[in-house]
């Protein structure tokens, strides 16, 4: 099932619905890139409250959208990760660094609103 | 005790698939909150490492009783080229080029017991069990 991509200003939503496939999540990470230069977005943020899985591959797959967004000129935040997924995601000996996180949708917002005022043209 | 699933994995959606069923099987074992995740996420890894390396097998679930105590078993088949090295296979990092090598050594650490038999050019079995705290 693919993700619903949402515009909000310069902000794009990727607000994941359900259960993603491997071939899901790569196009997820393609249609991003293409809409952070469509949009001409600044930020990005992956709601992933409705994974109840995030195994070696989603995780590997997050931290290329967000290495991608960045070279896109965009700053990606992953929102919402489930109590059991982050205890999963350690225990398989993964992590998410360099991937900024924030614990819900209303967190990501603030985070990128105060670094695109940090860092955006006056 | 003797409820058990088999499902066939020879393409992505056949992961997601496998880890919902073995998440459900393991709610009837007894298992609750991050057992269930950690169960799941390891079904996903076993699964993936079919697709990956061997294009299609399967993956069988169920119920497991042993000492008076509760759990699951999972049982990844495939008929692949089988690993030479299995040692190897299980070190973190390693890989042979298409993954980051975390998958079956995070799969051991998320399940109490990992055995994994393989023989190259016949295929890998791999049996996991996890028991109720």
């Amino acid at each position: 099932m693919p993700v619903p991509i949402l515009k909000q200003g310069e902000v794009l939503i990727a607000s994941i619905q359900a259960a993603l496939t491997d071939h899901d999540l790569l196009q997820l990470k393609d249609e991003l890139a293409d809409k952070i230069g469509r949009f001409r977005s600044r930020g990005v943020i992956i709601d992933v409250t409705a994974l109840d899985v995030m195994d070696s591959f989603a995780t590997r797959t997050l931290r290329g959208i967000a290495a991608t967004a960045r070279l896109r000129g965009a700053q990606a935040v992953v929102v919402g990760i489930q109590p059991d997924v982050a205890i999963a995601i350690v225990q398989l000996g993964l992590t998410l660094q360099g991937v900024a996180t924030a614990l819900d949708l209303e967190e990501g917002f603030e985070m990128l609103r105060r670094s695109m005022v940090k860092d955006g043209p006056q | 005790m003797t409820e058990q699933m088999r499902v066939a994995v020879s393409r992505d959606a056949d992961i997601v698939t496998a880890r919902q069923l073995g998440r459900e099987l393991a709610t009837k074992a007894g298992f609750s909150g991050s057992d269930l995740t950690l169960i799941a996420t390891a079904i996903s890894e076993v699964a993936r490492n079919i697709i990956s390396y061997a294009d299609n097998g399967e993956i069988l679930l169920g119920l497991a009783a042993r000492d008076g105590r509760r759990g699951v078993f999972v049982v990844a088949q495939d008929d692949g080229p089988g690993i030479p090295d299995i040692d190897q296979a299980m070190l973190d990092g390693f890989s042979t080029g298409k993954s980051l090598g975390l998958g079956l050594p995070g799969a051991r650490r998320l399940m109490d017991e990992f055995e994994i038999e393989s023989e190259v050019g016949r295929g890998t079995t791999i049996t996991m069990r996890k028991w109720c705290r």
